[in-house]
């Protein structure tokens, strides 16, 4: 299983990357963990001429706080996410959410910008970046424009990116204090993709749903928001009763492909438990 | 086909050089051009962990690490772990506690335990279990590997504790 041969060039700043990307065009890919890509590249899926390593670029890292937002540049790692002091403080939902990604070599490798940037209703950042109202900073030759998750995802491996632009990080609010989060994620094993998986953010207000925010891993061609089932909750009591009314309205936007993990009917329902069960933990979590 | 390039880095604390293709893959360089057999290739899909190498201090599957992203790294695999004859804690630990049947995940597993042992000296059974989770086993149930680990864990403490 080796690639078909290609051209590696390894950009040290920002400017030489996209300056590559637009030099390559249509031939180019962008390498970030490549835990992706390698593999797209290995079964000959994906055949690019030039591959353009973003590994060297120092400034598309790290993890920082700017005012009521959290800056986290695309290139950094899972593992790095993990082992943050600040988002387990700040955001642990993404900290529970990069916990269930593959395993430990590939969190090693695989980075947040890569994961979002791929397009795979597969992975699992698309649906934590909607339940965080996130947005992602994209440079290109006309310069930044940032770009939220809501209407990022367009179809399976299709974004809102331009070919000629790159990700250099990811911006999510903070959450307000004593927010309840949870991922919730059925796996048949390691390494493997969610079977279904749930993302939620939950504010209460006197025993009430404040705000809510609800979205869906790996059914349907991209993620997908349960904004009916959000709705449905807003200034109400979250009682067991209206959670399985919720799970009802989030399984009925569920369009899943049927594949070894499942069919449709299988990885739709697994949708609805996987909401009843995030957002069970987050009231437990909500303050 | 893509001009070859020259790659420099250190396996095991040595400078090697090597001239690849750009689509050459780790695992491919280091087992057919620098004679280190050690780390395995198991399925070659990055999930089994039988590739495992340590590079920059990270574990990763060489299977799906292209050599020219190596250029001035460190990489270390099981060949790096015995020094002047005497085998690591790991290695030893692996022995004693029968963590091995047929062996051939053995590099990888203790490849792995290595990095995970550097971040984290005292795992508990739970932690090794996650944190192992990439390196598959088919002959002994994890069982045994997870006492090794914690073996050479307080080998290692107390080595460092003297």
């Amino acid at each position: 299983m080796i690639p078909r041969p290609f051209e590696y060039h390894a950009p040290q700043t920002l400017p030489d990357a996209l300056g590559l990307l637009r030099q390559f065009g249509d031939e180019a890919k962008l390498l970030a963990g490549g835990h992706s890509l390698l593999p797209m590249m290995k079964l000959r899926f994906a055949q690019p001429g030039h591959l353009i390593d973003l590994g060297g670029i120092a400034e598309l890292k790290g993890i920082r706080q700017d005012g009521n937002s959290l800056l986290i540049g695309a290139m950094t790692t899972e593992n790095e996410i993990i082992w943050s002091q600040l988002l387990q403080t700040k955001c642990p939902l993404l900290v529970e959410g990069a916990r269930q990604i593959s395993d430990p070599q590939v969190r090693y490798k695989g980075t947040i910008g890569g994961d979002i940037a791929h397009g795979d209703p597969g992975n699992d950042h698309p649906a934590l970046m909607l339940a965080l109202a996130a947005s992602f900073a994209l440079r290109g030759a006309g310069g930044e424009r940032v770009v939220p998750a809501d209407g990022f995802f367009i179809g399976t491996y299709e974004t809102a990116m331009k070919p000629d632009e790159i990700m250099t990080q990811v911006r999510i609010p903070v959450p307000a204090q004593g927010a309840g989060y949870c991922y919730a994620k059925l796996k048949r094993k390691t390494g493997d993709f969610a079977a279904a998986a749930a993302a939620v953010v939950l504010h209460l207000k006197g025993g009430r749903v404040q705000e809510v925010r609800i979205a869906l891993t790996n059914v349907g061609p991209t993620p997908l928001r349960a904004t009916e089932a959000e709705a449905l909750l807003r200034g109400n009591r979250p009682d067991d009763a209206i959670i399985l009314q919720a799970a009802r309205l989030a399984m009925s936007v569920c369009a899943p492909s049927a594949d070894q993990r499942g069919d449709a009917e299988y990885k739709t329902a697994m949708a609805g438990e996987m909401t009843i069960r995030a957002l069970t933990t987050a009231r437990q979590r909500a303050a | 086909m893509a001009k070859k390039q020259a790659v420099s880095f250190k396996l095991n604390g040595k400078d090697v050089d090597v001239v690849v293709e750009p689509r050459e893959l780790l695992i491919h360089t280091l087992r057919e051009k620098l004679q280190h057999t050690g780390p395995h290739i198991g399925c070659e899909t990055s999930h089994c962990g039988a590739c495992t190498v340590d590079l920059n201090a990270m574990s990763v599957k060489s299977c799906t690490v292209l050599t020219v992203q190596c250029e001035g790294a460190c990489v270390l695999t099981i060949e790096g772990f015995a020094q002047s004859g005497e085998l690591h804690a790991l290695q030893e630990s692996f022995h004693l506690d029968h963590a091995l049947q047929c062996g051939y995940c053995t590099p990888g597993m203790i490849t792995r335990a290595y990095r995970l042992l550097k971040e984290n000296p005292n795992p508990t059974e739970e932690e090794i279990r996650y944190w192992m989770a990439g390196n598959l086993c088919r002959c002994t149930g994890y069982q045994n590997i997870v006492k090794a680990v914690q073996s050479a864990a307080r080998k290692l403490s107390s080595a460092a504790a003297a």
